[in-house]
C-alpha cells in the first residue's frame, strides 16, 4: 500500500481516503539529528522499550535519495534487523525521492496507511539536514532531536532553528566524554529558548509549530535534556517513557487535539498544493504562451523572470482569475 | 520522473557466512543506478529476508551468498515465498556460484544469477531486464 504512495500512483489517493478515518489514533514521534548520531540505532532501543509495554510499533525511515542518479541506500534497517522477525514492528524506509510535496506530505500519507493498521506508535526517522526536520515538525506530534557530545560545541550540533521545535533532546553517545557538557549546554539554550525576549524571536520562526502551542491556561511542556547510550540502551527506558508522558500530557491539556488539527490543515495544504499545481503546471506547459515564453528565453529576447510573471498574468486574466497581491 | 517507478531492491546475506564487500559494492552500484537498495546486513534468517521484502515492499530480492549453500537457499527462500504470496518478487543471487549450478537455480525459479566476476554494467543491465 505504502509502495503506491511511493510511487505516486493514482490509485493511492483513493486507499488513503478510506484509510483516513481510521487513522487517528497512533502517536507519532519523530527523531531528527545529523548524520551518524545514532537515530537508528536508538529507535532499535526504543522499539526495544516499548515492545515491553506490548505497543505496535511501525518505523518509518528516511534517507536521501542521491540528487545525482536518483538512488538510495536505505541503510537505517540495518539497525533494527533484531526486531525483524517481530509480527508487531513494521519498519519501513523511505527515499527521499524528490517527493512532489515534499517529504512530509509522503510520510504523512504512509503515517495514514500504518496507523489504519493498527501501530500505536509510529516513529520517523528522518536525517536533520536542511528542511527535513521542519517537515517532520508537520507530521510528528513529539520530537526527539538527537544529538552528540564532543563534536566541537553542542550548540553546533543542535541547528540553528531545530531548537525550536524539539519536545525532547537526547544527548546520546553518553559513554563518550563531554557528555555532561553537552546537557548542560543545551539547557542553557533551552532556558533562553523559553525566556520571554528570546522566545518571542525564536517563536517567529517555525510557525507551524508554534501557532499549536501553548495556548492561554494550557500549561506548557518544558523540553527535556536525556543522555542515553543507544548502543547498549541505557537511559533509552527513560527516554520511551518521556516520549509516553508527552504524549499523556498532551492529552490531558488538550494539546494533543490542538496539535492534531493544526496537523491536518498543513496536510490539507500541502494536499491543495499539490493537486492544484499539479494541474496547472499541466495545463500551463501545454499552453502556447508556455512555448513562447520557452523559446523567447533560448533566443534570449526575454529574462525567465519576466517570462515567468507573463505567463501568469495572461493564465489569470484569460480565465479570469483574480489574487489580491500582497 | 514520477511516471517511472523506481525499483526496490532488497540486498541480503543468509546464514553465517561474513563475506559483506560484495553485497555492499552491489548496493552502492544499483544505487548509482537509481535504484533503492535496502540493505538488511549479515546473518539473516530466511524468516527476517521475507519479512523485511514485505514491509518493505521490494521488487527484487538480491541474495549474496558465498558460503556454497546457495541452493538448498534458494530452494527454501522460493517455497516460502510462494507460501506468503510473494511470488511477483523476483529473486536474484550473486557470489560464488559454480557455473554449473546456474540451470538448476533458474529451475528453482531464481530469475538471474551474478555470480563473482560479473560486471556492475552486466548486474545493472540484468536487473532493468527483469521489469522491462
Ligand atoms: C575477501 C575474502 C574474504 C574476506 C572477507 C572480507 C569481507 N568482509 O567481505 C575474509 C578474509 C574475512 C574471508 C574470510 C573467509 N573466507 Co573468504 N574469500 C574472500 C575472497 C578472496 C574474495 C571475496 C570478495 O570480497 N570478492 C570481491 C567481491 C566484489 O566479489 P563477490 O563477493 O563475488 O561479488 C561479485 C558477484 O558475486 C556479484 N554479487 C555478489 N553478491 C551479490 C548480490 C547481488 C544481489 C547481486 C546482484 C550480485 C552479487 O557481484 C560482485 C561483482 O561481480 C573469496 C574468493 C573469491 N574468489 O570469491 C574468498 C572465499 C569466498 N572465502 C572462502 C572461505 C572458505 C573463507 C573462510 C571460511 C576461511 C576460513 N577458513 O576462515 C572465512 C569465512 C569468513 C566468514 N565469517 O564467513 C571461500 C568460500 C568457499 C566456498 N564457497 O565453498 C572463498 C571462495 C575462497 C576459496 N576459493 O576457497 N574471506
Ligand atoms: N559509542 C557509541 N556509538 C554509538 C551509539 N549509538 C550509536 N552509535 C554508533 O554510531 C554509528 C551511527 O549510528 P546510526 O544509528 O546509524 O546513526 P544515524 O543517526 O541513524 O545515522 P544516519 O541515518 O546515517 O544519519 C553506528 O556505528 C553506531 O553503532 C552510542 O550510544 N555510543
Ligand atoms: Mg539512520
Amino acid at each position: 500500500m505504502i509502495r503506491l504512495i511511493d510511487d505516486n500512483n493514482p490509485k493511492a489517493f483513493s486507499l488513503l481516503k478510506q484509510l483516513y478515518p481510521h487513522s487517528g489514533n497512533a502517536f507519532i514521534i519523530g527523531i531528527t539529528g545529523s548524520p551518524g548520531v545514532g537515530k537508528s540505532t536508538l529507535i532499535d532501543a526504543l522499539i526495544f522499550e516499548f515492545r515491553k509495554l506490548d505497543l505496535k510499533i511501525a518505523v518509518i525511515a528516511v534517507d536521501p535519495t542521491s540528487p545525482f542518479s536518483g538512488g538510495a541506500i536505505l541503510g537505517d534497517r540495518l539497525r533494527m534487523q533484531r526486531h525483524a522477525s517481530d509480527e508487531k514492528v513494521f519498519i519501513r524506509s523511505m527515499a527521499s525521492r524528490g517527493q512532489k510535496g515534499g517529504l512530509s506530505r509522503a510520510t504523512k500519507d504512509a503515517a495514514i496507511v500504518l496507523s489504519a493498521m493498527g501501530y500505536e506508535i509510529i516513529i520517523i526517522e528522518t536525517v536533520g539536514a536542511g528542511q527535513a526536520e521542519f517537515d517532520i515538525a508537520s507530521v510528528a506530534h513529539s520530537i526527539g532531536i538527537v544529538t552528540i557530545p564532543g563534536t566541537g560545541d553542542g550548540i553546533q550540533a543542535v541547528k540553528a532553528g531545530i531548537l525550536e521545535i524539539g519536545d525532547i533532546f537526547i544527548v546520546n553517545k553518553n559513554d563518550r566524554p563531554d557528555a555532561q557538557a553537552a546537557v548542560l549546554e543545551l539547557k542553557m539554550m533551552l532556558s533562553m529558548r523559553n525566556s520571554n525576549t528570546l522566545g518571542q524571536i525564536l517563536n517567529q520562526a517555525p510557525r507551524d509549530k508554534f501557532e499549536i502551542c501553548p495556548q492561554k491556561g494550557c500549561s506548557t511542556w518544558a523540553p527535556r535534556v536525556l543522555k542515553t547510550i543507544a548502543q547498549n540502551g541505557t537511559g533509552v527506558k527513560e527516554l520511551a517513557d518521556t516520549f509516553l508522558s508527552h504524549f499523556d500530557f498532551m492529552k490531558k491539556n488538550n494539546i494533543l487535539d490542538l496539535k492534531k488539527k493544526e496537523l491536518e490543515r498543513i496536510y490539507f495544504n500541502s494536499l491543495l498544493k499539490d493537486l492544484a499545481m499539479g494541474k496547472i503546471e499541466l495545463f500551463m506547459q501545454e499552453s502556447m504562451d508556455f512555448k513562447d515564453a520557452l523559446n523567447q528565453i533560448e533566443a534570449g529576447l526575454v529574462d525567465p523572470i519576466t517570462a515567468a510573471e507573463h505567463v501568469v498574468n495572461h493564465l489569470m486574466v484569460t480565465r479570469n482569475l483574480k489574487v489580491q497581491d500582497n | 520522473m514520477e511516471t517511472k517507478n523506481k525499483i526496490r531492491v532488497l540486498i541480503a546475506k543468509p546464514g553465517l557466512d561474513g563475506h559483506d564487500k560484495g553485497a555492499k559494492i552491489v548496493a552502492l552500484a544499483l544505487r548509482d543506478a537509481g535504484m533503492e537498495v535496502i540493505y538488511s546486513g549479515l546473518h539473516q534468517t530466511l524468516d527476517q529476508i521475507i519479512q523485511t521484502a514485505t514491509q518493505e515492499a521490494v521488487d527484487v530480492i538480491g541474495l549474496s551468498i558465498m558460503s556454497g549453500a546457495h541452493l538448498p537457499i534458494c530452494e527454501k527462500l522460493m517455497t516460502m515465498m510462494k507460501e506468503k504470496g510473494l511470488e511477483d518478487i523476483c529473486l536474484t543471487v550473486g557470489g560464488v556460484i559454480p557455473h554449473q549450478d546456474i540451470p538448476r537455480l533458474k529451475q528453482i525459479g531464481v530469475s538471474a544469477v551474478f555470480p563473482g566476476g560479473t560486471s556492475f554494467e552486466d548486474i545493472v543491465f540484468g536487473m532493468n531486464k527483469l521489469f522491462e
